[in-house]
């Protein structure tokens, strides 16, 4: 037999329910006191330093690292309790969500002692926001086409050239981005790439905002003219960048965060039906709540698997491939399901505006983090195809 | 391929390997494989490993028995060993021992009904009954004015209108008209027809994620094999991606099963988070059969459409095993109402729950 899938009926630990209970509570003061609107995925401020360091207060940034940086130790199952919890009542995650998912791992992974106790702990306490600096101009899907130069001067790099697309660029108070310190090999043109941690808001570097469909800016273009970045800002290898690159796509690519995106929406279609819902309705909920559950119980044994420190790769991509498309789907279901609804249904304002704003969001769940494309291409090597 | 990790398997598999190779059992016209592979099954004790030993059985746990209908989808195994099972289980709610040989259950479908009269005599019209033909006796599940009993029935006391499902398999009505059963107890409380149907459920979501496997399987086999402009179809992106949405709909499949088949395995009580399990497992799996098989046969082009192949048997199957103890609409429309009912606020709580 080639496939050797396994998704383990894993179940969530006693402690991870008291944990949740915890931070429905939290999220409930939040609400009431009027940091965010849970009926309100497209706010303008998505940007809540405040928010993101109460949650720091409570020990939830940063939760399976080393207590000496900051963190507690706890698991990868009860980090994603945390994470469910926030993204369904639809928390202004963004100020600390790249930092605690991706970059304080690559930190912790590859960064020299000096700068984890520096950053980490700062993470830990919901101080500062990370950005992410893969794509460019040319290069997207492609990252081993990246052209953004880091050439070797005195004590550190000089970087020159654009990134692009970059979540949080303008908030951002570090990116971890992938320069070029070499030329691609004739044997491998993956080779050249190299991994750095940069400050941002300096001089050097220029931030521009690009308007999105959904009407919103929080991607930009990042431009670095000469900008220096010193040695022990490299993170890793240089230019072996992509041997680093893969491990850690497991854990981006299978968190809630990959069905979630517009789940809010199903939350809002079964208020509008109310409790006595006709067959076609009955139905329509039944089979997205099904393939929900599915994708979750999916998800969480990939947590689990993490947990146990399997690299879970190619059961990951398929997480985020199936996940992805159902959350960019969800809408358009909902919106078929939403058209009989009676015109009397007291949240259907509600639903109208979170539908818009989801619909004009969905494009982006399957590019965003790995394409669908580049997924399936990672699960048919996985298979064996390649 | 999960690798058995329990013994029930790993002897199930063994004799599934022997006595119900795929290609050996599609080249045999004359069904001859049937005899052997039953009697094998038989003397392992597999088809009765829901019922505990002092009611005929071998006493397996729910766990084992669901893994082992995982393993038996994977051979795409066409004798009553799942009815027989789930049969011996539903005598034993009422502490009614199994005889031996083959056994099917009534009702199949959550539409139909038995019903039970003052002295104790079974009516009622069971349609779509997997492998009635089979079967020498019926576990029956039946309600009178008291509530729900559980009742053996001998075989030839009912009427049976024979049928083949999509699969080949027979599905037959029954019909009965004032059977006396052989022996006939109180359901346990609480026990109902729901309970039994999502029983039922997921035993067939555990056989429909073992064919999707073995599509899977066989699928990236074959392709890794068949040349067409001058290279292997698997290099071709398109047929690569076609693959990985099968492995998608075959992990989906695999998950909702097992999750709901430990749900069943560790349930106090049928509550809703165990209903969410079951329902959805036979939702996403019966699409998944749907969704899966089309690649799996896209993949083969020609040869996969011809009853040489070995694939029909996996395919087909699983689209026929949608249709028992509830289709993905029905299940889909009672946890639509469920959901419902309960209120939108409550609907994360109870996915978060499990």
């Amino acid at each position: 037999m080639t496939a050797a899938l396994r998704f383990d009926p894993i179940r969530l630990p006693e402690k991870c329910e008291q944990l949740r209970k915890e931070v429905r509570a939290f999220l409930a003061e939040e609400i009431a006191a009027g940091t965010f609107d849970p009926h309100k995925p497209n706010r303008e401020d998505t940007d809540a330093p405040e928010f993101s360091r109460r949650v720091g207060a409570k020990g939830w940034l940063g939760m399976t690292w080393p207590k000496k940086y900051g963190g507690q130790e706890r698991s990868f199952l009860e980090r994603y309790v945390v994470t469910e919890e926030m993204r369904v009542a639809n928390a202004p995650t963004r100020r600390f969500f790249v930092a605690d998912r991706q970059s304080g791992p690559v930190l912790l992974k590859y960064a020299p002692e000096n700068i984890k106790m520096d950053i980490l702990p700062r993470i830990c306490r919901g101080e500062i926001c990370f950005a992410i600096g893969m794509s460019e101009p040319n290069s997207g899907s492609d990252l081993f086409a990246a052209k953004t130069r880091a050439t070797k001067t005195d004590g550190g790099y000089l970087i020159n050239g654009t990134k692009i697309w970059t979540s949080s660029a303008h908030i951002a108070d570090y990116m971890i981005a992938i320069f070029r310190t070499s030329q691609p090999t004739k044997e491998n043109r993956r080779h050249g790439l190299t991994q750095f941690l940069v400050k941002m808001k300096q001089p050097g570097i220029q931030v521009n905002p690009i308007g999105q469909i959904t009407g919103q800016y929080e991607f930009n273009e990042v431009v670095f003219t000469d900008f220096f970045v010193p040695d022990d800002h490299v993170l890793g290898e240089v230019d072996g960048a992509w041997k680093q690159a893969t491990s850690e796509l497991a854990y981006e690519r299978s968190g809630p965060e990959r069905f979630l995106e517009t789940y809010y929406v199903l939350t809002e279609l079964v208020r509008a039906v109310g409790p006595n819902p006709d067959t076609r309705s009955a139905e329509g909920i039944g089979r997205l709540v099904a393939q929900l559950h599915t994708m979750r119980r999916m998800s969480v044994s990939v947590a689990g698997m993490l947990q146990a420190g399997k690299e879970p790769v190619v059961e990951a991509s398929i997480v985020k491939d199936i996940g992805t498309v159902w959350e960019q789907q969800l809408p358009h279901r909902v919106r078929d399901l939403a058209a009989f609804v009676e015109e009397t249904a007291t949240n259907r304002e509600t639903l109208e505006r979170q539908l818009d704003f989801a619909i004009k969001t969905a494009p982006k769940l399957t590019i965003q983090g790995g394409t669908t494309e580049v997924l399936r291409g990672i699960i048919a090597r996985g298979l064996g195809l390649r | 391929m999960a690798e058995s990790d329990n013994i029930v398997v790993e002897t199930a598999e063994k004799i599934f390997a022997d006595l119900a190779d795929p290609q050996t059992v599609n080249n045999d016209k004359k069904d001859s494989w049937q005899a052997p592979l039953w009697q094998a099954l038989s003397e392992a004790g597999l088809p009765l490993s829901w019922v505990p030993d002092d009611l005929g059985g071998s006493g397996a746990s729910l766990a084992d028995g669901f893994a082992l209908l995982n393993a038996a989808g994977r051979f795409a195994v066409a004798v009553p060993l799942a009815e027989t099972m789930l049969a011996g289980w539903l005598l034993a709610q009422a502490k009614i021992a199994s005889p031996g040989r083959e056994m099917t259950l009534l009702p199949a479908s959550p539409k139909d009904r038995i019903t039970r009269d003052a002295d104790g005599a079974l009516s009622g019209r069971a349609r779509g009954v997997p492998f009635a033909k089979a079967a020498k006796h019926f576990a029956v599940l039946a309600h009178g004015k008291d509530g729900a009993s559980i009742a053996l029935v001998d075989a030839s006391k009912g009427r049976i209108e024979t049928g083949l499902n999509v699969g080949y398999d027979h599905s037959d009505t029954v019909t009965l008209d004032k059977v006396q059963p052989v022996t006939i107890k109180p359901a346990p409380k609480g026990f109902d027809q729901t309970t039994l149907m999502l029983m039922g459920g997921v035993a067939r979501s555990l056989q429909i994620a073992g064919a999707l496997e073995a599509m899977l399987d066989i699928s990236v086999r074959y392709s890794n094999e068949r040349v067409a402009f001058e290279k292997k179809i698997s290099k071709f992106q398109a047929v690569q991606h076609n693959l990985a949405r099968l492995a998608g709909e075959s992990a989906a499949a695999l998950a909702a099963a097992t999750s709901a088949a430990d749900a069943l395995a560790n349930a106090k009580s049928f509550d809703d988070a165990v209903y969410l399990e079951a329902a959805s497992a036979k939702i996403r799996c019966a699409e998944a059969a749907e969704k899966g098989g089309a690649i799996a046969h896209q993949v083969h082009g020609a040869i996969g459409f011809t009853l040489e192949h070995i694939l029909h048997r996996y395919s087909l199957r699983a689209l026929a095993w949608r249709d028992d103890f509830g289709s993905e609409s029905h299940w889909a429309v009672e946890l639509g109402k469920l959901i419902a009912n309960r209120g939108a606020d409550e609907l994360w709580p109870l996915v978060a729950s499990r």
